[in-house]
């Protein structure tokens, strides 16, 4: 590692940093030019002054209890938080090991294959009535919700990961006369972690994308709730600060996972 | 050398290996009679296609042969085993384990049963001494060398104190001074362990160099045996008093007649 930062010739990743740094300030640039003439022309629509003016006084206070219709915004990106974080485990409880079962016997595929391709394609709202009929309860219909739209991605990656482990790796487990369980361990794990990533990379995003609408629809305590709630008081600045947060939440969601990919993928030779 | 009394340890009789192609069925090897006898190093030569590398998969229970039958001390070949280890062509080194992890991983698998872990610490370090690798013992493949990945996969499958040693194409893909650096110490670890092995190659210096016998394969499709030569040169062998060695010369230009005159490879020619 240290001779790794030795090796880092540093004129070159300043000069590299400043671009970066310039290109986001110029885009952040264009996004305000923007925002500022549709404001301009669309009338009661706030400009920047306006809204920010209004997210400084959200973020004064962002964990403040009013009871559960008067939350801080803090309070409603840690609830929207906390109900992808479960759906999105338990999909990965079940997604990954499911995936290991179809990526490695074929049998298992040829039947799983026919009912992922028939309900993968349908949007993950439509299984929200199902969850309030069978939960009778807001909340975990949309941790079922982002469960059912996370589980997707990780069977398919997962699957595909295990497929595409070389066989030179499972012919170094056959001669070693491995049991199934040491190859899944052994080999076929540390293989596809690569893929299986992606797939949880992919799941995360997702699932972040449809908490907001699904908690539009349930209601509770939420980022996806705050906006619609916003809405109905005609408060058009807090539902652009609305955006911009949850843009950035699913941003930092995705760079975590992308750090912890980078963690875990070995070199190959 | 084996008594001619003794059975002989690996026996092949009337094998015939066919594939099932999108072309119909394939016959790749027939009529293959051969006896090994314990101890003797065989290298199986032929032009690329022959079929050499499905002798070795034969043996090693990679493949089962669809006719004929294989015995190994004495009993049919069931599936992969302990007592056949293989040196693969590209080392097939698990890119996510260690040196060390790599061949742990052999010899867990053959002795945790009955040994301690002190003892099987032991039995990895020695095999990675063996091959002169003690001090990248904890480096990952992709931080060595192609030789040094090619030693460590010698010292996974030498680890496993295999009754047959298998390796197919072991060198092929290293540098002409690597090649012999190996060749020279993989001399000195077979006469040191007493191992039977079986060599696929096709460098006819290597063969002679290294073998009891040469097995020559003519070219397939239904490739065959077409002859088996005796090596009688002394060993210890050292290849630079062999250079001047009529025998050496007259074994060599043997096998080069056979496979440039009388089995030229017709899309070579």
């Amino acid at each position: 590692m240290l001779k790794q930062l030795e090796n880092i010739d540093w004129s070159e990743a300043s000069a590299e940093l400043i671009k970066t740094t310039l290109s986001i300030i110029v885009s952040m640039g264009v996004l305000v030019a923007i925002w500022t003439f549709v404001a301009s022309v669309t009338p009661d629509f706030p400009g920047p002054a306006v809204t920010w003016e209004e997210a400084k006084v959200l973020f004064e206070d962002p964990f403040y209890d009013n009871g559960p219709n008067d939350m801080g915004i803090g309070w409603n990106v840690y609830y929207s938080l906390q109900r992808v974080a479960v759906g999105f485990g338990l999909a990965a409880l079940i997604g990954i090991p499911m995936g290991f079962l179809v990526g490695r016997f074929s049998t298992v595929n040829r039947i799983a294959n026919p009912i992922i391709t028939l309900l993968r394609p349908v949007s993950p709202l439509a299984w929200l009535p199902i969850g309030l009929f069978v939960f009778e309860a807001a909340d975990p219909s949309a941790i079922w919700v982002i469960f059912i739209c996370s589980i997707w991605p990780m069977i398919l990656n997962t699957a595909e990961g295990v497929r595409n482990v070389p066989t030179d790796y499972l012919n170094v487990a056959k001669v070693l006369n491995l049991s199934e369980w040491e190859i899944a361990k052994k080999i076929l794990f540390p293989a596809s972690l690569p893929h299986i990533l992606t797939g949880v990379k992919l799941a995360v995003g997702t699932a972040w994308l449809v908490i907001v609408a699904a908690e539009m629809l349930t209601g509770g305590v939420g980022i996806g709730f705050w906006v619609w709630d916003e809405w109905n008081n005609l408060k058009i600045e807090s539902i652009i600060i609305a955006i911009f947060i949850i843009g950035i939440v699913g941003l930092l969601l995705e760079q975590i996972l992308v750090f912890i990919a980078s963690r875990f993928a070995y070199e190959k030779d | 050398m084996a008594s001619n009394k003794e059975q002989p340890y690996v026996q092949f009789q009337n094998i015939q290996m066919a594939f099932n192609t999108k072309r119909g069925k394939f016959i790749a090897l027939q009529d293959i009679n051969l006896d090994i006898n314990s101890g003797e190093f065989i290298s199986v030569i032929g032009h690329s296609g022959c079929g050499k590398s499905t002798v070795m998969n034969l043996i090693a229970g990679l493949l089962e042969a669809t006719d004929g039958v294989l015995l190994v001390d004495g009993r049919e070949i069931n599936g992969p085993g302990a007592d056949r280890a293989v040196v693969f062509q590209n080392h097939s080194l698990l890119p996510w384990m260690t040196c060390y992890e790599n061949v742990f991983l052999a010899v867990n698998q053959v002795f945790k049963a009955k040994e301690t872990p002190e003892k099987l610490k032991k039995r990895t370090d020695d095999a990675l001494a063996l091959v002169g690798l003690t001090p990248s013992t904890h480096k990952y493949p992709h931080e060595i060398s192609g030789g040094m990945k090619q030693r460590v996969g010698i010292a996974r499958a030498l680890a496993m104190e295999p009754k047959v040693l298998l390796m197919d194409e072991p060198f092929g893909a290293l540098d002409a001074l690597t090649r012999a650096n190996l060749q020279d110490e993989l001399m000195k670890i077979c006469a040191n362990t007493g191992t039977t092995a079986l060599m696929v190659t096709h460098d006819v210096d290597e063969a002679v160099l290294l073998s009891d016998r040469i097995v020559m394969m003519t070219n397939g499709p239904a490739a065959t045996i077409g002859e088996v030569l005796d090596v009688n040169l002394a060993r210890p062998r050292a290849r630079l008093e062999l250079a001047e060695d009529s025998e050496y010369h007259r074994i060599r230009s043997e096998v080069l007649k056979f496979l440039y005159q009388r089995h030229a490879h017709k899309e070579a020619a």
